[in-house]
């Protein structure tokens, strides 16, 4: 059972007539937990080191706490939603507990726990980034979706998939580049990057008569990163890009885009 | 006798400015690197048998997306009203933001003009297919009661974003605005209600005009 007991009675003995609202929710709610209920019965637990744990009904800020949970009693860690633990007491009550005071707990061994927390250190420590930035590429409009990988703090992978949208042309872009970060330690971090990768143009069917095009494209750009807070980044950049186009002369296209990003 | 005294300075200076240069690049080191092994204190009676480790993230299930699939009725500005069907995939980021990817589709019905006239249709071709990738915040988050000892987490929240449209043999830049609740059955399965508004210029009707699709829809979404 998930949704957490207000009462005292524990919801699978409670004797009060549901009325149909209820029983419909009751039902879809029973019916998604049994199929979708895990095997796993092997919680972490951690015992409460601090005067106590606090436990809200939500994972948020704004529930209420309605239990705590006295030191040197031990929770049983049973799902985690962004910074929120939903732990379960001895007395069997669930609730929620943030990140902060589940650091304060302590492992059967007496060992501390450091929980995946989200802050200004592991924004240059972290491995794995994904964003969506929008903007202007040559004059048509490009939505794109990246995801990056760090080599090391200064040098990361990234895959870019981007539609572009004009009034002439549409078209698509996939393309792999690798970043350096100079001061990856700051909050707002340069970049430099470089790449290469394809893109694919369809004239629109309302102008005269074009070929679709698929070509070969190389960029150099640079922007910034900036620490907004917990996992979010905001990005900003320019690419210069050249086509290789099969025609004489190779087209240049500049592009501006901003977005935002987060790590995990 | 000047140069002399120039090369010593030279010398003293190299000195101190590589010393400083020693400092700064080990002053980032010191903090992480844990201190020097001591030699066991001969003094030192008590042994202790607990080693304080710190232990990283331990196996917690975290639940931060969200996959689901909807159902509802969109209205194409000036062709009508229509079933829509799609499908959601949300990254919650904290508790407030969370980022999500939307599929849809439905189908273009008939203009006034065509119905009125009797003539040949506008669009060979009348799927409307958009996606479209969003930022959303929970700005209203709260419980609801059912009966007197049930309770539900609930969250209203707003999206806003931009995304592509495929409409009239045309890939249209469309935005989006939209607001939706969120009704969680359990941790792991939550109901939806949204409602959106996309928007997009289109020249099919003789004048080019922005227009407001307007889509409402039911969805399921199961937490990962």
């Amino acid at each position: 059972m998930s949704e957490h007991n207000i009462g005292i009675t524990p919801s699978t003995s409670r004797k009060t007539r549901p009325d149909w609202l209820a029983a419909l929710v009751l039902v879809l709610s029973q019916a998604f937990t049994t199929g979708l209920a895990e095997a796993a019965d092997e919680y972490v637990a951690v015992s409460v080191a601090d005067p106590y744990l606090e436990m809200r009904t939500g994972p948020g800020r704004g529930y209420p706490k309605f239990h705590v949970v006295d030191r040197g009693e031990t929770v049983d860690i049973l799902t985690r939603k962004t910074d929120w633990f939903k732990v379960r007491a001895p007395d069997g009550k669930e609730g929620w507990v943030d990140r902060n005071q589940m650091e304060l707990t302590l492992q059967p061994g007496g060992q501390e726990i450091e929980f995946a927390q989200s802050d200004q250190e592991d924004f240059t420590d972290a491995r794995w980034e994904a964003g969506i930035l929008a903007g202007d590429f040559g004059g048509a409009n490009i939505i794109s979706l990246y995801g990056g990988y760090s080599l090391n703090p200064n040098v990361s992978i990234e895959v870019w998939g981007s539609q572009i949208l004009g009034n002439f042309s549409n078209g698509w872009m996939g393309s792999v580049n690798l970043t350096h970060e100079t001061w990856p330690e700051w909050r707002i971090s340069p970049f430099f990057t470089m790449g290469t990768g394809v893109i694919h143009t369809e004239p629109k069917s309302t102008i005269i008569q074009g070929e679709d095009r698929t070509d070969q494209v190389a960029h150099v750009g640079a922007g910034f990163r900036f620490y907004v807070s917990r996992r979010f980044i905001f990005r900003a950049e320019y690419k210069s890009y050249v086509v290789f186009t099969s025609r004489d002369e190779n087209e240049e296209v500049e592009e501006w885009k901003a977005g935002f990003a987060f790590f995990f | 006798m000047e140069s002399r005294f120039r090369v010593l300075f030279l010398v003293v200076a190299m000195i101190a400015l590589s010393g400083c240069a020693n400092g700064f690049l080990g002053l980032g080191k010191k903090k992480s690197a844990p201190p020097p092994a001591e030699a066991p204190d001969p003094e030192q009676v008590i042994d202790p048998q607990v080693e304080r480790r710190t232990i990283k993230e331990p196996a917690i299930d975290a639940e931060d997306f969200e996959v689901g699939a909807f159902v509802g009725i969109m209205s194409i500005e000036d062709f009508g009203s229509d079933f829509v069907y799609g499908a959601r995939l949300a990254y919650h980021i904290t508790e407030g933001f969370f980022m999500e990817a939307t599929v849809g589709q439905t189908e273009a019905g008939l203009t006034s003009f065509e119905v009125l006239s009797g003539g040949a249709p506008i669009l060979s071709d009348r799927d409307f297919t958009y996606y479209n990738l969003n930022l959303g915040y929970n700005i209203l988050p709260g419980e609801v009661f059912i009966g007197e000892s049930r309770a539900y987490n609930t969250n209203l929240y707003l999206t806003a974003g931009l995304g592509s449209t495929r409409f009239a043999g045309d890939d249209r830049f469309t935005i989006n605005v939209g607001a939706g609740y969120r009704f969680l059955l359990n941790d792991s399965v939550a109901l939806h209600l949204d409602f959106r508004d996309h928007l997009f210029d289109i020249d099919l009707l003789g004048e080019e005009k922005t227009v407001h699709n307007l889509e409402g829809h039911l969805g399921v979404t199961v937490f990962f």
